[in-house]
Parts: C-alpha cells; structure tokens; sequence
C-alpha cells in the first residue's frame, strides 16, 4: 500500500509529468480524473497555478468536456452509447433498464456510490451495437436480460475483492 | 498598399488591415457587435458579414476578420448579405429579447421578432461574443472570467461561480460588453460585480470614489507606481 497522498500533491505530481503551460492541459485534466475518478476543486486551483494557465481557463476546459466531472462519480461508471448505430438497436431501452435497474437517471450516482450512469455519444463500436462500456469493458449486443447479468457480476466482483 | 472596390467605390488600404475598416473608412456603415479596438478580433457577432468577389466567385464573409486583398469586390448591401445579417440578428434577438442594443439594432435593420425562434428566458443579454473574456486576459491580464460549458448551457461566469480571488473589479468586462448583460453597482465606496463588492478609494483632494482599491493595488505591483500616488485620482494628478 502506498501512503496516502494529498489531493494537492498528487496534482503537482500529475502536472510535473505532463510539464506546465496550456498545452499539457487536457492531459493533466485526464490523468487528475483518472485518479481522483472526477475533477476535484480543489485539484483544479492546483493544476492551474502549477501549469501557470488562469483558473478559469482550467475550469473552462473542465466544463466543456462530457468526458470530464466536476461531481464524483461511482467505482463504476456505466457508459451507454446512443450513436446512430446503437439507437436504432434499441439503446433506448437499455437506458430504460439500466435506470430502473440502478434506480438513477444519467448523470447521477447509486447512494452506495457503487454506479454511476451516464449516455455517450459514440464509442466507435458500432458494429457491436448497442454498446455499453463499463469502465474499461465494452459489452457488445446487449440486450435488456444481459443488463441484469452484467450488473449481478460485478457486484459479486466487488464482493469478493 | 492594395486597392479595393467597395461598393462601387475605389479604395486602397495598407496591407495586413482588415476588411471592416476599409468600409468604414470610405463612409459606409457596418453594423458590429463584438468588434471593440482594446480587443483582438473573433468574429463572434457575425453582423459584420458583407459579399466578396474574387474572379468568378462570391462568397460570405465576416470582414472584421477578413484581410484586404488586391482587386477584391466588396459589396456590403447586397440582398445576400442583408439576408444574412438579418439571419443573425433574428438569432440574437431571440436569444436575448430583453437587451436594448439588440432591440434598437433591429429595427434598425428592420428586423422584427420572428415566432418561429422559440425565446429564450434564461440568457440574460449575453451573446456569448467573449468580448469580456477577452479584455480579461488581454488588457487586465488577470483572466478572472471565463465562458464555461458548451452548446445550449453556455454561459460566462468566475469558476464555479464563486467570487473570484483575481478579479481585481476594474469592469473592463461591462465596459466592452456590447449588450450590457454583465451587471455592475456602484454605490458610493462600494462596487459589486461578479458577485463580490470592491471597497472603492476615494481620492484625498476632491474626495470621489474612483477605482476599487484592490484595481490600485494590482496597478501598483504591475508598475511599481506608489499607492500614494494611485490614490488621487486621476483628474487631480
């Protein structure tokens, strides 16, 4: 186990990597959600005095990325696609199930803060449609019975670990 | 030096100028929103569109943004361009009803509200041109605002909207605003913009409030000028 390490540091940490300036932005962006699993405030004033760019042009980035949340989010964050592709292979239905499944509605966490659901544009596996992509794991053709399936397994993942 | 014909007229402009004073200087009036001289130019209003003619082609173009070229044809009231401005401006009417500017401009142009734009009640009278923005970063060089989110849920703010610990409530942003959509009061010693109130110097000789202390200070630590100096005010000077 490594100690823990504050939220500041780790970000002083992530922008020494990536180097300062505007340029490294998106990436220092990215590797902060990665490790906190979404953008904290505080992580933000960080990176933004550590990579001499002004606050708001941070939080401007932040703001206009889906790919980004400034709210934290779930251990699992479910991804389903509504592309072309996967709409017209009932994507609809599947947000259906997963909502009622879940009990949450895109954009919001389970209160155990287990799942987080979320709609993406295209994941570009449309030839798999309708796709969902749970955390780094795409689930191509599935159908509503596998929702159930899906969700079943990780929590008995999660269990276990 | 490159020479022009702009509305039938004949116009030379120095190189690396662009389109929109070459109309202006030979007297014809372009309607602008967004186009301020404290700030870089971004072709976000998209009033200033007139017609250009290069050989056999014509095409839109907005001519804030647009270079002089040898032997270009402007026409700037064209009916194609008058059915662009007129586009744009029914587009920014409907997004913000309720500023007088966009008002006047309209029936200046003889454009009215058309109901096939649904109206927007939540925009305030922003026209998300980023001017402020701009004179933020550029002029101030404290970029304290910023234009936050995208597409429908745009709008410009302080991060998080909370009071910003770098603005330093010059209101050089209500100032170039085109629109007066950013709000800012002054009441005596007390200015509020952006959500924070700025404690105003007064000047020791006649005794106005005239700049927000923390705008002196900033002045101060830029310049090296003493705050007693900045403290009078720049009419008693």
């Amino acid at each position: 186990m490594t100690k823990p390490i504050s939220v500041a540091a780790k970000t002083r940490q992530i922008v020494k990597k990536h180097g300062g300036g505007k340029s490294g932005m998106i990436a220092v962006l990215q590797d902060i959600q990665e490790a906190f699993n979404y953008l904290p405030k505080e992580a933000l004033k960080t990176a933004a005095k550590a990579m001499n760019v002004p606050f708001s042009r941070v939080y401007e980035a932040a703001t206009f990325y889906t790919a980004f949340s400034l709210k934290p989010r779930g251990k699992h964050i479910v991804k389903i696609c509504k592309g072309t592709a996967c709409h017209v292979r009932g994507a609809a239905i599947l947000q259906d199930r997963f909502e009622t499944t879940l009990g949450i509605k895109p954009g919001q966490t389970t209160a155990d803060g287990k799942f987080s659901l979320e709609t993406v544009n295209c994941v570009g596996a449309c030839a798999l449609g309708p796709v969902v992509v749970i955390n780094a794991d795409y689930h191509g053709q599935v159908t509503i019975n596998k929702v159930d399936k899906i969700i079943k397994k990780i929590n008995e993942e999660g269990a276990q670990s | 030096m490159v020479n022009m014909m702009i509305d039938g007229k004949n116009v030379s402009a120095p190189k690396g100028t662009m389109l929109l004073e070459s109309i202006r200087g030979a007297g014809i009036a372009v309607p602008t929103l967004c186009a301020h001289e404290a700030i870089s130019r971004s072709g976000a209003c998209r009033l200033c569109v007139v017609e250009i003619k290069k050989g056999n082609r014509t095409r839109i173009v907005t001519s804030c943004l647009y270079g002089v070229e040898e032997g270009l044809i402007v026409d700037t009231k064209s009916e194609r361009v008058l059915n662009v401005r007129r586009l744009v401006m029914e587009l920014l009417l409907s997004r913000c009803p309720e500023s007088d500017v966009l008002q006047k401009m309209a029936r200046d142009m003889g454009v009215a509200p058309q109901p096939r734009y649904a109206v927007d009640t939540d925009k305030g009278k922003c026209i998300l041109c980023r001017s402020c923005v701009r004179v933020c970063e550029e002029v101030v060089g404290v970029s304290a605002i910023g234009l936050f989110s995208r597409g429908s849920y745009k709008e410009v703010g302080t991060p998080y909207n909370e009071k910003s610990e770098v603005c330093i409530g010059c209101g050089a942003c209500a100032y170039v605003c085109p629109t007066g959509h950013i709000e800012m009061i002054s009441t005596g010693d007390r200015r509020k913009i952006w959500g924070r109130t700025f404690k105003m110097q007064a000047c020791p000789k006649c005794g106005k409030f005239f700049a927000p202390v923390d705008q002196l200070k900033f002045i101060s630590k830029k310049t090296g000028t003493s705050m007693e100096e900045l403290s009078v005010c720049t009419e008693c000077r």
